[in-house]
């Protein structure tokens, strides 16, 4: 397989790209977290987010979030106007704590879950979410 | 074993690339019926083999909504027109209840729309829906695309849903057919388009982030995620016309009427699919 | 009260003694962001549902503050359990002040 200059131009200008928006994503993501534990180190285990990896429109996009044993569940969207998502306070009557809702995305984005723990600890993940500028969106 | 396993992994990545978009292989189920999402070209097609429903060119999450009447937000609307089929309105004190029994006696009626009525003219269900109201219930006429119109069309067309599309093109249709079909194939607009070069050269492809589908109108009124409501017929063409830069039609004027007629009749060997969900 | 909102739950209508069931909810409501212009370029006031819960019996089972990044029209789906027969109490809170509600009974088998 050979390319051309142009298309090795181009595959570098893509691979740049893509290794610096992770880093600048990583910090506010990092410091939304933070914010929601008071600085409190979270752990990577025990919650779980689903999400899409491409979103056909950034107005309903599903998401789910499971963390066994939480007492709340909260969900932030660091990309839009104001990240705040949504809250999940699990009652006692709640079977396991996962919920499933529809969000808005501004753009392409990290989804961030931030569970806590019964025993005051926490454990957050996220997940990039690409959301898609439609065709014609007539 | 281990190389195996990855051979076989890979024939099924060249097995989805050959795949023309993402959802052609996928199984629309809803409620345990199985829907037909790919069928043969009705014979008046000229450039089209196989016709698809807008269903298989969108993404799984889409997908999935359309396959479940409680996650299909459609549902909202179709509930609040099960309110207004049973609510009284206008000088005769009827409702749509008073003459029609329930929602359920327009089975089948979906699949054959639009068609021409006993005085020749060229009737569609919007249309059914505002003669009811203003001749028999003295009640004013629904705007073509307003939020009870497009309710009460999702009801009316559900009644339908699983029914093969058959839209008569011949006799008295004939004509309306080859005015929507003109249509069809005019480029209009600054963007000098025609719904062909879209939806017939192109489907399958991207335009931007999107996958075009073949234009079908087998699942409407549609929810779209864009605009979260239901969306009818010809409020969809208006955005297409206004998309490349044309002075759309009148919805429910004569040519949209056509151009209804010959895109619904594109669909036929499709299922009604309404109320559906696109993004 | 806001024009148009009507709320939909699914509920099995029968489940054994201490079963977890799924309850998917989803009421009609635009979800104004307040973020939005209108024609003359004045900002739309935000007015979405703020708030929902869902209780059995009197028992908590899910409590959700709700954001402007919260879709039109808000979707839940969650799991909860049965003890024993009884009434799932939905409400959603409106920022203009309506309570919406609606209630579903479930019988033990």
């Amino acid at each position: 397989m050979t390319f051309t200059r142009r298309e090795t131009l181009a595959i570098g200008g893509a691979t740049l790209a893509v290794a610096t928006l992770p880093g600048k994503l990583m910090a506010s993501t990092s410091d939304l977290i933070a914010g929601v534990t008071g600085g409190a180190a979270a752990s990577a285990d025990g919650i779980e987010l689903t999400a899409p990896e491409i979103a056909e429109n950034g107005n309903t996009v599903p998401v789910a979030v499971s963390a066994p044993g939480a007492v709340a569940i909260t969900m932030l969207a660091g990309g839009n106007p104001t990240p705040g998502v949504a809250k999940f306070t699990f009652g006692p009557g709640s079977a396991e704590q996962s919920a499933s809702t529809r969000i808005r995305l501004a753009g392409t984005q990290d989804v961030i879950a931030i569970a806590e723990m019964a025993d005051g600890s926490f454990a957050a993940v996220h997940k990039t979410v690409k959301v898609t500028i439609g065709g014609c969106g007539g | 074993m281990k190389l195996n396993s990855i051979t076989a992994i890979v024939a099924g990545l060249v097995v989805a690339s050959t795949s023309a978009f993402a959802g052609e292989d996928s199984v629309l189920s809803i409620d345990g019926q199985e829907f037909i999402t790919q069928a043969a070209a009705p014979a008046h097609m000229e450039n089209v083999d196989t016709i698809y429903s807008g269903w298989v060119f969108r993404t799984d999450e889409t997908q999935a909504l359309e396959m479940d009447d409680f996650d299909n937000p459609s549902f909202v609307f179709v509930e609040q027109a099960e309110e207004l089929f049973e609510t009284v309105d206008g000088s005769a004190g009827k409702a749509c209840v008073s003459c029609h029994e329930s929602p359920e006696v327009f089975a089948g009626l979906r699949a054959k729309m639009p068609r021409v009525n006993d005085a020749g003219e060229l009737e569609t269900l919007p249309e059914l829906i505002n003669g009811c109201r203003t001749e028999r219930m003295g009640a004013e006429a629904w705007k073509w695309s307003g939020g009870q119109m497009s309710g009460m069309l999702a009801l009316v067309g559900l009644q339908s849903r699983g029914d093969i599309v058959d839209v008569a093109i011949d006799g008295a249709a004939a004509p309306f057919f080859e005015k929507g079909k003109e249509l069809y194939y005019t480029r209009v607009g600054q963007l000098d388009m025609s719904c062909a070069n879209c939806h017939e050269d192109n489907y399958g492809n991207m335009i931007r982030a999107d996958h075009l589908s073949q234009g079908q109108i087998n699942g409407f009124p549609t929810y779209r995620l864009k605009n979260t409501k239901l969306n009818t017929i010809h409020g969809r063409f208006k955005g297409c016309m206004k998309n490349i830069r044309a002075t759309p039609f009148k919805e429910g004027g004569e040519e949209f009427k056509a151009l209804e007629l010959y895109v619904a009749s594109r669909a036929n060997g499709l299922m009604v699919e309404t109320p559906s969900v696109r993004n | 009260m806001a024009k148009g909102v009507k709320p939909r739950v699914k509920v099995p209508k029968s489940a054994s003694a201490g079963e977890a069931i799924t309850i998917k909810t989803l009421i009609s409501h635009k979800m104004e962001s307040g973020r939005r212009k209108d024609g003359d370029g004045n900002t739309i006031p935000r007015s979405i549902i703020n708030r929902f819960t869902c209780a059995f019996n009197g028992t908590s089972i899910l409590d959700v503050t709700l954001e402007p990044a919260i879709s039109t029209n808000p979707y839940f789906q969650f799991e909860a359990v049965v003890p024993e027969a009884g009434e799932f109490h939905f409400t959603w809170y409106d920022d203009d002040g309506s309570v919406y509600e609606t209630k579903k009974a479930v019988k033990v088998a």
